[in-house]
């Protein structure tokens, strides 16, 4: 046997026993692929109905984040909050949002989540607890602390997941919520989805110390990276972290390490990086490294990861359909829910 | 009816409605054994502890957003901002996230909050300190902006605030802490959106906030004397604005002036008038609507150009006699 094979034998043997270890059964394996592609195909089915000209305005794809987003899903309670950022489709995905309503949404119909008056960057389910993707870079850190103070005070045992991008740990309220989270002891996981850029600004031209995540020690949070290409790494990390904040011992901080394939949103050319450094990463594909994986341990045949794409794809077509057919807001509903 | 101050009639609203929902807790810098930089929660943590008035590190983004969170989680929270100046600081949490949510999020959220804040000069706190930014608070859809100017409207005002399923912006007048006036100890609540007719009268409506009421009213007793009956219209809240109320008046008078202590330009009086020129009142009219506001310029600390920057008794009283008389 070549020395190469060897190691691949034995990295198959190590996915097998972290898999196994992790208790991840099947079914589960199987959920997580089929919603990375659902999150996956929502997006370039969002894009193509951008370039058709029926999604208006902008929108921020997270296409080689999705391993983030779904580890996390998996280890978090559905009842538990989460407060958004502005490159969130995959998280309300992997936290069981509907995506007709979604789909709806980002046509600006009266049926979407918002009914139409919020689109991709303000998608909220608050009786789900979904609190909403943020269009202020940042604007969400306080949020997230104010639910978990609310929590607490409630003495629930759900928890907050504060989303947000590398970029936005350069805003005052990061500082200013992680201290407070960290004073009063609050059940909030920071999770900072680092793909390396903050529209076309490189974390290294805009943070002063690297990693993003050692700014958690300022405060005394403990904090801990992850590939954030590896879905069972993030699943991994996210159990324990999500258990340290359930237990009441306060907020954590976990920094996924991803990167996104698309630019920040749709007027982006691209100028600050190279084709190269997008294929390299390409090259990591959360989606078909989980596949693989799965594959070279047996956990899943061809066959099955084939189909569970199909389905996903499929329910991507009904979702547009049912959005082309669902009703634009009645323009004389465009005070409503306006009260002062 | 016993005597309170405005400043005990905001507290006597925070224990009431603290003791009857314990979904209410105060949140703010330096509000606990300090009582707050004017006192209004002082004395409060000893009955609702530490974790109903809760004390924050100096961060008012952080507040404004813990409040936030915290109401569109199903609490009742009331911010306390120490000078409303530094709602500066907290801007985005207010305007972008507060103010917004509701609307944003398809009618699907609510977010029952309060923030209350001290604006207005007077007291030599200069420039930072002194600010009456009620006028930048009202140009947003989705925040309330309420501004008593008695004690008894303070008390009333702000149960109503409290309990009003979105965000209330609660402004109050340094300079009226102190004033007293009869308060029942009894709950009662005054709707927002009301303005108040403080003082009836034939001749001229002026329209005024807060510390502006009183001034308006001391100088409708001078003016008596002289025959000129002044009506005094008391907004109490700014948005929603009673236009009603102002229009009425403007019909039944015939003559306007407005008052405010917030710089001239792009201040609120703007929003009156145009509001009244373009109204069936404006056909009732016997003279200019006229408006008195503080001067654009930052609140000096020297006592006689703090006095000179915002209107004072004589200023309204010219205002009033050159309206009446025709010569401006």
């Amino acid at each position: 046997m070549k020395e190469e094979q060897k190691t691949e034998k034995k990295e198959n043997a190590d996915f097998f026993k972290k898999v196994e270890a992790l208790g991840l059964k099947q079914a589960q394996l199987e959920e997580m692929l089929y919603t990375m592609y659902l999150i996956r195909r929502f997006e370039r089915m969002a894009d193509q109905l951008y370039a058709a000209g029926k999604v208006h305005g902008t929108m921020h794809l997270s296409a080689g984040q999705e391993a983030v987003a779904v580890g996390l899903g998996l280890a978090v309670q559905d009842d538990d909050y989460l407060v958004n950022h502005h490159r969130g489709h995959g998280h309300f995905i992997a936290k069981g949002a509907d995506v007709n309503l979604m789909m709806a949404e980002f046509l600006g119909k009266e049926n979407g989540y918002c009914r139409g008056r919020g689109g991709s960057m303000h998608i909220a389910d608050v009786e789900a607890n979904n609190l909403g993707a943020n269009g202020i870079v940042g604007g969400g850190f306080p949020l997230a602390m104010g639910a978990g103070l609310a929590v607490q005070m409630q003495k629930a045992d759900q928890i907050v997941l504060g989303i947000f991008g590398d970029g936005s740990t350069n805003e005052g309220v990061f500082h200013e919520s992680l201290n407070m989270a960290a004073l009063w002891k609050l059940p909030v996981l920071f999770i900072c989805e680092n793909n390396k850029y903050g529209m076309s600004m490189d974390v290294e031209q805009v943070i002063a110390k690297l990693p993003i995540a050692q700014r958690a020690d300022a405060y005394g949070i403990p904090w801990e990276l992850v590939d954030g290409n590896d879905v069972v790494a993030v699943f991994d990390v996210m159990n324990k972290a999500v258990a340290h904040v359930r237990a009441g011992n306060g907020p954590y901080f976990v920094e996924a390490q991803t990167y996104r394939y698309f630019g920040h949103s749709k007027s982006d050319r691209n100028l600050y990086r190279s084709q190269e450094e997008i294929a390299a990463w390409r090259e990591k594909d959360p989606i078909f490294r989980f596949r693989a994986a799965l594959r070279e341990a047996n956990l899943i045949t061809e066959e099955t990861a084939d189909e569970l794409n199909e389905k996903a794809n499929g329910v991507i077509e009904s979702a547009v359909e049912f959005a082309e057919n669902s009703p634009e807001p009645n323009v004389n509903t465009l005070m409503e829910y306006v009260y002062a | 009816m016993p005597e309170m101050t405005y400043l005990e009639a905001i507290r006597s609203a925070l224990q009431y409605e603290m003791r009857q929902d314990e979904r209410v807790f105060i949140i703010g810098e330096d509000i606990g054994v300090y009582g707050g930089a004017f006192g209004a929660t002082f004395g409060m943590l000893e009955e609702f502890g530490p974790e109903r008035i809760r004390e924050t590190p100096i961060s008012e983004a952080g507040i404004m957003g813990a409040a936030t969170g915290a109401a569109l989680v199903g609490m009742r929270p009331v911010a306390e901002l120490m000078f409303m100046d530094f709602v500066l600081l907290a801007l985005d949490q207010l305007a972008n996230q507060a103010g917004k949510a509701r609307f944003m999020f398809g009618g699907k959220a609510t977010v029952p909050l309060v923030v209350r804040m001290p604006g207005g000069s007077g007291s030599g706190a200069a420039a930072q300190h002194s600010q009456s930014l009620e006028s930048i608070l009202m140009h947003f859809p989705g925040i309330k902006v309420v501004n008593p100017s008695t004690a008894y409207d303070a008390k009333g005002l702000l149960l109503s605030a409290i309990r009003d399923p979105n965000p209330v912006v609660f402004v109050e007048h340094k300079l009226l802490y102190k004033t007293k006036g009869e308060v029942p100890e009894e709950e009662y609540t005054i709707p927002i959106g009301l303005a108040d007719i403080k003082r009836e009268g034939r001749d001229i409506t002026v329209v005024a906030n807060n510390i502006m009421v009183k001034k308006t009213l001391a100088v409708a007793e001078e003016l008596a004397e002289e025959g000129i009956e002044v009506e005094v219209v008391d907004l109490r809240t700014m948005r929603p604005l009673d236009v009603g109320t102002i229009t009425s008046s403007v019909k039944k008078t015939g003559r306007l002036l407005v008052v405010h202590e917030a710089c001239q330009t792009g201040g609120w009086a703007g929003e009156i008038m145009a509001i009244v020129s373009a109204h069936d009142a404006f056909n009732y009219l016997d003279a200019p609507m006229r408006r008195l506001a503080g001067a654009d310029v930052p609140i000096p600390y020297n006592r006689l150009l703090e006095r000179a920057a915002v209107p004072q008794e004589e200023d309204i009283a010219r205002e009033i006699r050159a309206i009446m008389s025709n010569k401006y």
